[in-house]
C-alpha cells in the first residue's frame, strides 16, 4: 500500500484536478457572457455580484439547484437521469493528464496520455446518444443522430491531427510532447493545429458546429427534456469542453508552459495560452453562422480528412529527414 | 502456492461486471438499452486490460470499441428502430444461444486451461505503446498487412453492397 505521504499527494492532485474542473469552466462562461456581449454592442451581466456582474455564473447556478427536476412520463427514466453524469466524467478524466508546467506539475502523468485523453473525448458521444434516446422526444432524437454523425466524421480529423504531432514529438505523453516541442513546431504542425482546433470545436459541438443543439430548428436538440440540475451539468460539461479542448491544443501545438522563465512561470503560460485559445472558440460563437449539416460533412471529409493525412506525412518525411541529418 | 493479490480480487470483480453486462445485453428487451449494456461490457473489458498493466490496449479499446463501434450500433439502431420500453417481438431463441454460448464459452476455459497447466503463463512485458508497436510493425507487420487488406475488402463489399439500387 501507499505510504502517508503519498496518499497525501493524492488526495492533493485529485483536489487540485477538482478545483480547476469547477472553476476553469465558471470563468470561461462568464467570459462568454462579457465578451459576446462587447462584441455585440451590449454591456452583457452587470448586476450579480457588483463588479461587471461578475457572480452571475453563480447565481444562475442558484437558480439552477432551485428549478423542479423533471423526467419526462414517457422517457426511459434510468437512463435519462445518468445521461448527464456520463457526459461530465469524460472531461474531468481528460482534465487530469493534461500537464499545467514543467516536472511534475500534472495531475497525473501517463505514458500514453495523448491516446487515454482521445479515448475519453470520444466516450462523451455515447452520453449524448443516451440523452437523446431516452427524452421519448422527436427533436431530441433527431438532435442525437447529428451529433452521432457529427462526432463520428469529426473523430478522424482530430485523431490524426494529434498523430501527427505525436509523431513529431515521438512520445505519447502529453508531458512529453510539451517537452520535445520546440518554436518551429509552430509552422511544421500548422495544418495539424488548425484541423485539430477546428474537429475539437465539432467535438465538443460549439458554434458553428452547433447543429445537434440548432435552437433554431430543434427546440434545443437533445437538451430540449433537460431542466435543473440536469440541464447545468449538461451545460458544465460544454465548458469543461472548451477547457479541455483549448488546453489539449495549447498543450499539442502551441508549446504548453513554454515561455520565458518557464521554469517557475510555467503554469501562468499554460493557462494565458489555454485563455487565448477559449477566447477564440468563444469569438467563433458570436462570428460565424451555424454550418448546415451536409457543408459540416462536408467540411469533415473533403478538407479536414485530407489536409491531416497530408500532414502526416509532411511530419514523417520531416522526422525521417531529421533522424537521417 | 499462488498467492491472491487484490489485483487478482478486482480482476475477477471486473470479470462479473463485464460478463454480467454482457448477459444483460442478449436478456434485455430493451434494445438500446442492450446497447448501453454493450458499453459497460467493453468498458469493463477495457479495466481487465489496465488491470494486467496493457494500457494501451485497454484505451485502443474505449476509442475504438466504446468511442465508435457501438456509438456506430447505437445510432443504426436509433435510425431505424428504437422504441423506449420492451419489445415483445424480438427472436430470442433462448435454447441454441445457451447451447452455443455456453460450449464456447466452456470450450475455451478448458483449452486454455489445458494449454497453460503445465508452464503457466509467463508475466508479459507491460503493454507500452511502443512494445505493441515494435510487435506489430516488425515481427507480424506481414498479417498486419493482410488483416489491412481485409478491412479494404470489407469496405469496397458494403460499397457495392449500397449502390445496388442506383444501378436498377
Amino acid at each position: 500500500m501507499l505510504p502517508g505521504m503519498q496518499w497525501l499527494e493524492l488526495a492533493l492532485r485529485v483536489g487540485a484536478v477538482t478545483v480547476a474542473f469547477l472553476v476553469l469552466p465558471l470563468l470561461v462562461g462568464q467570459t462568454e457572457h462579457k465578451v459576446m456581449a462587447h462584441m455585440q454592442a451590449r454591456l452583457g451581466p452587470m448586476y450579480a455580484g457588483g463588479f461587471h456582474g461578475w457572480a452571475q455564473l453563480v447565481a444562475d447556478g442558484v437558480k439552477f439547484i432551485q428549478k423542479e427536476d423533471i423526467t419526462p412520463r414517457a422517457a426511459d427514466s434510468p437512463v435519462f437521469k445518468l445521461a448527464p453524469g456520463v457526459a461530465l466524467i469524460p472531461y474531468l478524466l481528460a482534465l487530469a493528464v493534461i500537464p499545467l508546467g514543467p516536472g511534475d506539475l500534472v495531475g497525473e502523468p501517463l505514458d500514453i496520455g495523448l491516446f487515454f485523453v482521445l479515448a475519453i473525448v470520444g466516450v462523451g458521444v455515447v452520453a449524448v446518444l443516451m440523452a437523446a434516446w431516452s427524452s421519448a422526444n422527436k427533436y431530441s432524437l433527431l438532435g442525437g443522430l447529428r451529433a452521432a454523425a457529427q462526432l463520428m466524421g469529426y473523430e478522424l480529423p482530430f485523431v490524426l491531427a494529434a498523430a501527427s504531432v505525436a509523431m513529431a514529438a515521438g512520445t505519447l505523453s502529453l508531458p512529453g510532447i510539451v517537452e520535445a516541442w520546440e518554436p518551429w513546431w509552430l509552422i511544421w504542425q500548422l495544418p495539424a493545429a488548425i484541423v485539430f482546433f477546428i474537429s475539437g470545436l465539432a467535438e465538443i459541438r460549439r458554434p458553428p458546429f452547433d447543429m445537434p443543439i440548432a435552437d433554431s430548428e430543434l427546440v434545443f436538440g437533445y437538451l430540449t427534456e433537460y431542466t435543473g440540475m440536469r440541464f447545468a451539468f449538461f451545460l458544465l460539461a460544454e465548458y469543461v469542453g472548451i477547457v479541455v479542448i483549448s488546453a489539449l491544443t495549447a498543450t499539442l501545438f502551441l508549446g504548453g508552459w513554454h515561455g520565458p522563465m518557464a521554469e517557475s512561470l510555467g503554469w501562468l503560460w499554460m493557462l494565458l495560452k489555454t485563455a487565448a485559445v477559449a477566447f477564440v472558440v468563444i469569438w467563433l460563437r458570436v462570428a460565424w453562422p451555424r454550418l448546415r449539416e451536409d457543408q459540416l460533412q462536408r467540411l469533415c471529409w473533403l478538407v479536414l480528412v485530407p489536409v491531416s493525412l497530408l500532414q502526416l506525412v509532411l511530419t514523417a518525411a520531416v522526422r525521417v529527414a531529421m533522424v537521417q541529418s | 502456492m499462488t498467492v491472491i493479490t487484490l489485483a487478482d480480487i478486482m480482476f475477477g470483480a471486473v470479470g462479473l461486471v463485464a460478463v454480467g453486462a454482457a448477459l444483460a445485453v442478449v436478456s434485455t428487451s430493451h434494445l438500446v438499452r442492450a446497447g448501453l449494456w454493450l458499453v459497460v461490457t467493453l468498458g469493463a473489458i477495457a479495466v481487465e486490460f489496465l488491470l494486467l498493466r496493457a494500457e494501451f490496449v485497454a484505451w485502443v479499446q474505449v476509442l475504438i470499441y466504446v468511442g465508435a463501434i457501438v456509438v456506430l450500433l447505437l445510432f443504426a439502431v436509433m435510425l431505424t428502430k428504437a422504441p423506449i420500453g420492451r419489445s415483445t417481438d424480438l427472436d430470442r431463441p433462448i435454447w441454441p444461444a445457451l447451447l452455443v454460448g455456453a460450449g464456447s464459452g466452456l470450450g475455451l476455459a478448458t483449452l486454455f486451461a489445458w494449454v497453460y497447466a503445465s508452464d503457466g503463463i509467463s508475466a508479459p512485458p507491460v503493454g507500452s505503446a511502443e512494445k505493441l508497436g515494435q510487435n506489430i510493425f516488425r515481427d507480424w507487420v506481414l498479417p498486419f498487412e493482410v488483416l489491412s487488406v481485409l478491412l479494404l475488402a470489407a469496405l469496397v463489399g458494403a460499397i457495392v453492397l449500397s449502390k445496388k439500387d442506383a444501378k436498377s
